[in-house]
C-alpha cells in the first residue's frame, strides 16, 4: 500500500469522528488531540475505523502509536507491505 | 456530620477556602504538598499549603482590588492548570461565587453559561479566550474582567484582558480581604443539564464543605497526607468537590494531571506518584480495560479506588481486581447533592453493580409520585425514583434565576433526583434508568435541548431530537435525528455539514457523534417530542404502544 492511499484511509477514519478535518491543514508531527477537537472516546472510534479501512487488526497496546499522522504512517509502514 | 473538625476563619463564619487551605498553612502541615501538578511530561510542580495560601490570598486580593463584591461570579474556563486552583480557592476566599466551565465546551455552551451566570470575572487562557469568548464578548455585559493565565509571559494580550501572573505579583496580600462568609453564603455555581430548556445553575453554599469533608473520609477513605488523584474535569461537580475542595479540606496532597486520558500515562502516574486514593469514572476504567494495559509492577501504595458518574459494571470491577489488585467502590451523587450521598463505602461489602448504601446522615428512599402530587415510599425490590430527605449539609440552595425549577425538585420534604432505582433487602441501591431524556455520556449529563437548539440554528433543520445511544465504553453517546425544511436535499454532504456545525458550536463532548436525517420524528398527538421512541434499545416498548401515536401530528 502506498503512502497516499494510507493517508487517504487515515483521513477517512479521522473524518468519521471529526468530519471537519482537512488533511492538508494537519501538522503531521503534532498529536491529533492537540489540533482536532476529539476526546478519548473519539480516538478509540478512530482506531476502530482505521482498522476497518486498512484491513488489519490493531492491538489495543498499539493505540498510542497512532496519535499523530506521522505516528500512523510509520506504524503502518512497519506492518503493511507493498 | 459535625463542624468540630473545622475551624472558623479569623473574621468568624465559615469559608471553604479557609477550611481547605488556610487552616493547614502552618507548622508541619504547612510544609506538606497541597497541590502536585503534573505537566505535559508528567514532571511535578509542587505547591505546599503555605504556598497555596499565599497564592490564593493574592488572588482574593486581586478580586477585592477589582471591586468584585461578595456573591459576584468568578468563572474559570481552563484545563487543569495551576491557575485554576488558585482562582477557585482565591475566589471562594474573597466571598465570590466560583463557577468552573468545561474547557472543551464550544462557544455556544460557554456563552449560555456566562450569560446565565452573569459572569463578572473570567479566568481563562489566551487560546481559549480567543476561540471561545472574544467573539462573543460584546454579548456579555456583566463580564468586566478577563484574566488570562500565561505563565511563560509571551502571549500577546488581547484588549480588555489582564495577565494573571502580573496581577498576582502586584497584589498586596496584607490588605484586609472582603466581607467574611458564613455557612449560608453562596460559594459555588455548577451548571447541570435537564431535558428541556437551558442549563440549570445549581448553587451551593459554604456550608457544603461539611459534606465534602465527611464524604471524603467515609466514601473515599481519604486521610491527611494521602496522595489523592481525582481524574474528573473541574468543570463537572466531581472535579470541583473532589478534584479541588475535599482533598485539601482533609489535608491530603491533591494530585492533578494536566493531560487528558492516556492509558499508559495513567498507570505510570499511579505508580510513580505513589497514589493512595484514586477517584475516577467507569468510562475511564473501561477504556483502560479495552486498551489491555496493566501496571508493570503491583501498585503497592494504592489503597482505595472509587468511581462515579454511571453504574460500575461487574466486568470492570472484576478487571480492576485482577489487573489493579483492588476493587472499585462505586458511588452516587449529583450536582444538586453537592457531595457523595450513596456509596460502597469503606468497610462495606461491595455489591457489584450497586451504587452502595446511603452515607451516615443521609436518608434515601425509593418513591413513586402520586396523582395527588405527593410521594409514596416503595418497598425493597420495586423500581421508583431515588429520593433524599432534604436538608443534608451539601444540598444545593437553588437554581440560579429559576426558583420554580428548584421548588419542583422537592415534594413533602423529599428531594427527587430523577434517577430511577430499586433498593434491595439490605439497603443497597441499584440504578435502573433516568426518568427523563437527559443523556449520560462518559459519566457526564448532557441536556438534549441544548444540543437540539444548536442543530436548529442551521437553516436546513426543521426539527431535531437528540438521545443517548448505548455504547460499551462511554455508557451512552449522543445521537441526533434531524428533519429538514423543504427545499433541502437529505444527502451525505448535508449530514456531514450538520455534524460539523454542531461540533463547532458545542465541542466534541456535547456534539452528536452520530446524526441521521429522517422524514419525521415521533411525537404525541399534542406535538410533544417523544425522544424515548428513538432509543432503539429501550426495553419493553411494544408495537402496540407505537400505534397509539400519530407520527408527526
Amino acid at each position: 500500500m502506498n503512502e497516499d492511499r494510507l493517508k487517504q484511509l487515515i483521513g477517512e477514519a479521522l473524518r468519521q469522528v471529526a468530519p471537519e478535518v482537512q488533511m492538508d491543514q494537519l501538522d503531521p508531527a503534532v498529536n491529533f488531540r492537540d489540533q482536532i477537537d476529539i476526546d478519548s472516546v473519539d480516538f478509540l472510534s478512530f482506531v476502530l475505523a482505521l482498522e476497518k479501512g486498512v484491513g488489519i487488526h490493531i492491538p489495543e497496546m498499539d493505540c498510542p502509536k497512532l496519535s499523530s499522522l506521522n505516528g500512523c504512517l510509520s506504524y503502518f509502514r512497519g506492518r503493511v507491505q507493498g | 456530620m459535625e463542624r468540630q473538625a473545622l475551624n472558623e476563619p479569623p473574621g468568624g463564619g465559615l469559608n471553604i477556602a479557609h477550611e481547605a487551605v488556610d487552616r493547614h498553612a502552618s507548622g508541619d502541615t504547612g510544609r506538606r504538598v497541597a497541590l502536585r501538578w503534573l505537566d505535559a511530561s508528567a514532571s511535578p510542580q509542587d505547591f505546599t499549603y503555605v504556598q497555596l495560601k499565599e497564592l490564593t490570598d493574592r488572588f482574593a486580593q486581586v478580586l477585592t482590588q477589582l471591586g468584585v463584591g461578595k456573591g459576584e461570579r468568578v468563572f474559570a474556563l481552563t484545563g487543569r492548570i495551576p491557575a485554576l486552583y488558585v482562582a477557585a480557592l482565591g475566589a471562594l476566599k474573597a466571598g465570590a461565587v466560583f463557577s468552573p466551565l468545561f474547557a472543551a465546551f464550544g462557544p455556544g455552551p460557554v456563552q449560555a453559561r456566562l450569560t446565565l451566570g452573569s459572569a463578572r470575572v473570567l479566568v481563562t487562557t489566551p487560546e481559549l479566550y480567543r476561540c471561545k469568548v472574544e467573539p462573543i464578548r460584546d454579548l456579555l455585559p456583566s463580564l468586566t474582567q478577563v484574566i488570562l493565565s500565561d505563565p511563560t509571559g509571551t502571549a500577546p494580550l488581547p484588549i480588555g484582558t489582564a495577565r494573571l501572573e502580573d496581577l498576582l505579583a502586584n497584589a498586596i496580600p496584607c490588605c484586609p480581604l472582603g466581607a467574611a462568609t458564613d455557612a449560608e453564603d453562596l460559594a459555588l455555581l455548577h451548571f447541570t443539564s435537564g431535558t428541556t430548556g437551558r442549563p440549570k445553575g445549581a448553587l451551593h453554599v459554604h456550608g457544603a464543605v461539611l459534606g465534602h469533608q465527611a464524604s471524603a473520609r467515609l466514601a473515599l477513605d481519604l486521610r491527611p497526607g494521602d496522595v489523592f488523584w481525582c481524574t474528573a474535569e473541574p468543570g463537572w461537580v466531581t472535579g470541583t468537590s473532589y478534584g479541588i475542595i475535599a482533598p485539601l479540606v482533609v489535608g491530603a496532597t491533591l494530585l492533578v494531571d494536566s493531560q487528558a486520558f492516556d492509558a499508559q500515562r495513567w498507570l505510570r502516574i499511579l505508580a510513580e506518584q505513589a497514589v493512595d486514593v484514586w477517584y475516577t469514572a467507569p468510562t475511564a476504567l473501561r477504556m483502560l480495560r479495552k486498551m489491555g494495559v496493566a501496571p508493570s509492577a503491583p501498585l503497592r501504595q494504592l489503597r482505595f479506588i472509587a468511581s462515579v458518574g454511571e453504574p460500575l459494571d461487574a466486568e470492570t470491577l472484576r478487571w480492576s481486581l485482577d489487573v489493579l489488585g483492588l476493587p472499585v467502590h462505586d458511588n452516587w451523587w449529583q450536582t444538586e447533592t453537592g457531595a457523595i450521598m450513596i456509596a460502597n463505602r469503606v468497610g462495606l461489602d461491595i455489591r457489584p453493580g450497586s451504587m452502595g448504601r446511603p452515607l451516615p446522615g443521609i436518608e434515601a428512599a425509593v418513591v413513586q409520585r402520586g396523582p395527588d402530587g405527593g410521594v409514596q415510599v416503595l418497598p425493597p425490590g420495586m423500581v421508583g425514583e431515588l429520593a433524599l430527605r432534604a436538608g443534608w449539609p451539601s444540598m444545593f440552595h437553588g437554581y440560579l434565576g429559576d426558583p420554580t425549577a428548584y421548588q419542583r425538585c422537592f415534594v413533602e420534604g423529599w428531594y427527587l433526583s430523577g434517577d430511577l432505582v430499586r433498593r434491595d433487602q439490605d439497603g443497597y441501591f441499584w440504578f435502573v434508568a433516568r426518568s427523563d431524556d437527559v443523556i449520560k455520556s462518559a459519566g457526564h449529563l448532557i441536556g438534549p435541548f441544548e444540543v437540539e437548539s444548536v442543530l436548529m440554528e442551521h437553516p436546513a433543520v426543521a426539527e431535531a431530537a437528540v438521545i443517548g445511544r448505548p455504547d460499551p465504553v462511554a455508557g451512552e453517546i449522543v445521537q441526533a435525528f434531524v428533519t429538514l425544511k423543504s427545499g433541502w436535499e437529505a444527502d451525505e454532504a448535508l449530514r456531514r455539514e450538520l455534524l460539523i456545525h454542531a461540533r463547532r458550536r458545542l465541542g466534541t463532548a456535547l456534539a452528536p457523534k452520530e446524526l441521521e436525517l429522517r422524514a419525521s420524528l415521533p411525537k404525541t398527538r399534542s406535538g410533544k417530542l417523544l425522544r424515548r421512541l428513538l432509543r432503539r434499545h429501550e426495553p419493553g416498548i411494544a408495537e402496540a404502544d407505537l400505534s397509539a401515536l400519530d407520527e408527526g401530528a
